[in-house]
C-alpha cells in the first residue's frame, strides 16, 4: 500500500544520504522523495512516498527514526491531509487544433501554461498524483509529450496537527 | 581568562583526555601525522601501534567489551580507514561502543581523487551508529564529545569521525572548549519502559505456566546481570542466553538451561518451543536463534524488551513490546510484580521443570572421547575451564571452536565471553584478546581460535611482543576450515571445496619467530599437563597449537528450515 511519510531532520551535510542509503540497504521502496530546508534553516523536511505491507512500514518508520539526524517521522496517509505534487510538462503544440486542445485541458485541470515556444507549450499543474496522472493521460491523447518533470509528493496534515519541534 | 590556542591535532588529543580515554589503537599515516605528533608530546593517553588497522578496531572492540568503556581507533585516510571497515561492521553488529578517528585529505582536495583519499564516511554509512565530518577546527571537540555520547548511550555502536588534514596542521590554531555534557534534540533514547506495557508484561508473566527467559547481549551491555539473576530467581523460570548474552546469568546457575539457537542446547530450544510466555530481554530474535520464523514458538506470548524499537517485531512479532533500557525495565517489572503480589505457581513450575529436566537428561552437548583417539575439541575447552577455574576472559575467533567454547565453558560473569557474534568476523579473536589483556593484565586472557581464523590477524603477534601482552593463544588445529567443512559434509555431499588449509605453517616456529613461546599438543595424554604449563607462564605469550579431531562436527545443530527445537543431536540422530 502507498504511504506518505513526513520526516523532520537536522539540515546537516550527509543527512539525505543516510536516508537514501537506509532505504537501499534494507531493500525498502522509494516511489518519490522530496527534501528542502524548512522556515527554520537548521531543519530539513522530507516527504517520502513508499509502499509495503504493515510490517515493512513499521520497520521503515522505526529505522528512519533510529537515524541520529532524524527528529520526527510521521505517516500522514491515514490522517486528514493535503498532498500536492508539481508537474511541468512540455508538449508539442505545432498547430491550432493542438494548441486549443492543450489549452482546454489545462483549464479543465486548473493548470497554467507557463512558457511557449515556436512549437511547444510548457504546462504547470499541481495536485495529487492521481490528478497529475489523469492529466498526462489526457494530454497523450491530444499531442506528443516532449518531456516532463515531477516534483514528487509533499504533504501536510490538515487542521491543528503539525510536524515541528 | 584567556583561552589557550591549540592546533586541531592538539584538540583531538585534549578532547580524548577530557573524555577520559586511556588507550588509542591505531596506525600512523600522512593525513594523521599531526595527531601522532600531538600524541608524542603528552603522556595521558597511550597509543598502541598495531600491525594492521583491522586489528586496531578489534583491539578497541575487545577493550570495550571487557571494560564497558568506549574503544578508540585512529587510522589514516584511504587504505588506513578502509582497513577499519570490517572492525566497524563487527562492532556495529554486536552494538559495541567505539569511536573511529579517520584521517582525510585536506578539505581542498576532497573529491579530487587525491592520494590516499577515500570517502570513509560514505563507505561506513550502513555500519555505523553515526558519523561526523569535521570541516573546521571548532568542529573537533564537539564532534568527539558527541561521538562518545552516541557510541555509549542508547543502543551502543561505532561512530566515525572524519578529520581532514588541513584542520590538524600546526599553522592553524583556535580556542579550545569542550562540552562533555551532551544533549541532542534529535536523539533521546527511551530508557524507562511505558508503565502500561510493564503492567501488561507483569500480568502475562504472573499468569504463565511455562515461562522462559530468553536474554541476550543487552544484559551484558547494560551491566544488568545481577538484576537478571534476581528476576530469574523471583520467577523461578528457566533462563537461556544467546551467544552474545552468555555470562548474563552464571553458566552454572541451576535455572540456566544453556545457550539457544543453531548450536544451542536441546533443553534451551525445547523450553522456547514449549513455552507459553517468552520474556525476551535485550535480544533481537536473530536468524541463528529462531531457525524457521514461520514455525517459531506458535503458542507463546512474547514480551520483548529492548532499547532499540527497530529490534522489536522486526523478525518475530512481539505481543507485548517494551521499549527501554533492559536494566531499568527489569527493575520496573520486579516492582510491578510486588504490586500485584506475585507468587510463583509452584504446581505449574514443578510440571514445567519436570519437562525441562527430561530434555536436559538427553545431554545434547555430550561427545565421545576415546583415550587412544585424536583429541576432541570439546575436551580442550573443558580443560581450559578447569585450569582457569572458570575465571578467564575467553576471546574467540569464528568457526567450530567458537561454538565449542560457547557450549563447554560455563561463564560465571558477563563480559568474560568475547566473540564476534553478529558479524562472525574471522581474525577477531587475537586482537580482541589483546585489548582485554591491556585492560586486565592480571587475568587469564585466552584467544581460542582455529588454524583458519588465527591466520587472519596473525601479524599482531608482533604487537603483543611490543606491548608485552601475554595472552594465551589456544588453536584448535583441525587442518581445515572446520565449520565450512561441517556444512560441506552435511549439506554439500561431502565435497570439501576450498575448506582445506593445505599449506599450514608451523605455528610453533611462527610464534617463536615473533619472540614468543610455542607449545604443540598432539595427544590427549599430554593435553592437561601442557595446558597447565602454558598457563603457568605469566610474562610471555604462549601459542598452544593443539591437533584436534578434524572429523568432529558441532552438535547439536538445528535442522535447516525446521522449528527452533528441531535438532540433530549427532550424525543422523534427530532429537
Amino acid at each position: 500500500m502507498r504511504r506518505i511519510l513526513s520526516i523532520l531532520m537536522e539540515n546537516e551535510p550527509g543527512s539525505l544520504s543516510r536516508i537514501v542509503g537506509l532505504f537501499s540497504q534494507r531493500a525498502f521502496n522509494i516511489e518519490s522523495l522530496t527534501v528542502a530546508p524548512t522556515n527554520d534553516n537548521s531543519l530539513s523536511r522530507m516527504t517520502i512516498t513508499t509502499s509495503g505491507d504493515d510490517k515493512v512500514l513499521e520497520q521503515i518508520v522505526k529505522q528512519v527514526n533510529k537515524l541520529i539526524d532524524v527528529i520526527k517521522i510521521i505517516d500522514i496517509t491515514d490522517r486528514q491531509h493535503i498532498e500536492r505534487e508539481l508537474l511541468l510538462v512540455k508538449v508539442n503544440a505545432m498547430n491550432d487544433t493542438t494548441r486549443t486542445e492543450v489549452k482546454r485541458l489545462t483549464d479543465i485541470f486548473r493548470g497554467n501554461i507557463v512558457d511557449i515556444g515556436k512549437q511547444v507549450y510548457t504546462v504547470q499543474l499541481t495536485g495529487n498524483a492521481d490528478k497529475l496522472n489523469a492529466f498526462i493521460d489526457a494530454l497523450q491523447h491530444e499531442t506528443e509529450i516532449i518531456e516532463s518533470a515531477r516534483s514528487g509528493c509533499v504533504g501536510l496534515a490538515r487542521g491543528d496537527k503539525a510536524l515541528r519541534i | 581568562m584567556t583561552t589557550e590556542l591549540l592546533t586541531g591535532a592538539e584538540m583531538v588529543v585534549k578532547s580524548l583526555s577530557a573524555l577520559k580515554v586511556k588507550y588509542i589503537f591505531g596506525y600512523p599515516g600522512g593525513s594523521v601525522l599531526d595527531i601522532y605528533d600531538a600524541i608524542f608530546q603528552q603522556d595521558e593517553i597511550e597509543h598502541i601501534l598495531v600491525r594492521h588497522e583491522q586489528a586496531a578496531t578489534h583491539m578497541a572492540d575487545g577493550y570495550a567489551r571487557a571494560t564497558g568503556k568506549v574503544g578508540v581507533v585512529l587510522a589514516t585516510s584511504g587504505p588506513g580507514a578502509t582497513n577499519c571497515v570490517t572492525g566497524i561492521a563487527t562492532a556495529y553488529m554486536d552494538s559495541i561502543p567505539m569511536v573511529v578517528l579517520a584521517g582525510q585529505v585536506a578539505s581542498s582536495l576532497i573529491g579530487n581523487d587525491a592520494f590516499q583519499e577515500t570517502d570513509i564516511v560514505g563507505c561506513t554509512r550502513p555500519i555505523i551508529k553515526h558519523s561526523f565530518s569535521c570541516r573546521s577546527l571548532a568542529d573537533i571537540p564537539d564532534a568527539l564529545s558527541k561521538a562518545f555520547y552516541l557510541a555509549s548511550t542508547g543502543r551502543p555502536g561505532p561512530v566515525v569521525v572524519e578529520l581532514p588534514k588541513d584542520i590538524l596542521i600546526p599553522q592553524n590554531k583556535g580556542p579550545f572548549n569542550i562540552n562533555t555534557d551532551i544533549t541532542m534534540r534529535s536523539y533521546n533514547p527511551n530508557i524507562k519502559g511505558h508503565p502500561k506495557q510493564i503492567t501488561k508484561a507483569a500480568q502475562a508473566i504472573a499468569s504463565a505456566k511455562k515461562l522462559v527467559i530468553y536474554s541476550g547481549g543487552g544484559i551484558v551491555l547494560s551491566d544488568a546481570s545481577a538484576l537478571l539473576t534476581t528476576l530469574a530467581e523471583t520467577l523461578k523460570a528457566p533462563v537461556t542466553n544467546t551467544l552474545m548474552g552468555l555470562g548474563g546469568i552464571s553458566g552454572t546457575h541451576k535455572q540456566f538451561v544453556g545457550m539457544l539457537g543453531m548450536h544451542g542446547s536441546l533443553e534451551a530450544n525445547k523450553s522456547m518451543a514449549n513455552a507459553d510466555v517468552i520474556l525476551a530481554l535485550g535480544v533481537r530474535f536473530d536468524d541463528r536463534v529462531t531457525n524457521n520464523v514461520e514455525k517459531f514458538c506458535p503458542n507463546a506470548t512474547i514480551i520483548h524488551v529492548d532499547i532499540d524499537p527497530s529490534s522489536i517485531s522486526k523478525t518475530i512479532n512481539a505481543h507485548i513490546p517494551v521499549v527501554g533500557l533492559v536494566k531499568i525495565v527489569m527493575q520496573q517489572l520486579l516492582d510491578e510484580l510486588k504490586v500485584i503480589n506475585f507468587v510463583a505457581d509452584e504446581e505449574a513450575l514443578t510440571q514445567w521443570w519436570q519437562k525441562i529436566n527430561e530434555w536436559r537428561a538427553v545431554k545434547s552437548m555430550s561427545y565421545e572421547q576415546d583415550d587412544n583417539e585424536k583429541i576432541k575439541p570439546q575436551r580442550v575447552v573443558e580443560s581450559l575451564y578447569k585450569i582457569t577455574q572458570g575465571d578467564a576472559y575467553l576471546c574467540s575467533d569464528v568457526g567450530q571452536h567458537q561454538m565449542f567454547a560457547a557450549q563447554h565453558y560455563p561463564f560465571a560473569k558477563p563480559r568474560q565471553w568475547i566473540n564476534s557474534g553478529g558479524a562472525g568476523t574471522m581474525g577477531f579473536g587475537l586482537p580482541a584478546a589483546m585489548g582485554v589483556k591491556l585492560a586486565f593484565p592480571d587475568k587469564h586472557v585466552i584467544c581460542i581460535t582455529g588454524d583458519g581464523s588465527i591466520q587472519m590477524n596473525i601479524q599482531e603477534l608482533s604487537t603483543c611482543l611490543q606491548y608485552k601482552l601475554p595472552v594465551v593463544i589456544v588453536t584448535l588445529n583441525n587442518r581445515s576450515l572446520g565449520m565450512v567443512r561441517q556444512w560441506q559434509d552435511m549439506v554439500y555431499g561431502g565435497r570439501h571445496s576450498s575448506s582445506y588449509m593445505e599449506s599450514l605453517p608451523d605455528f610453533i616456529k611462527v610464534a617463536e619467530a615473533y619472540g614468543h613461546i610455542g607449545i604443540k599438543i598432539d595427544h590427549l595424554s599430554e593435553l592437561d599437563d601442557k595446558l597447565a604449563q602454558a598457563f603457568a607462564i605469566k610474562d610471555r605469550l604462549v601459542f598452544v597449537d593443539i591437533m584436534v579431531d578434524e572429523k568432529e562436527h558441532v552438535y547439536p545443530m538445528q535442522i535447516r528450515t525446521g522449528a527452533i527445537d528441531e535438532m540433530w543431536l549427532k550424525k543422523g540422530v534427530k532429537a
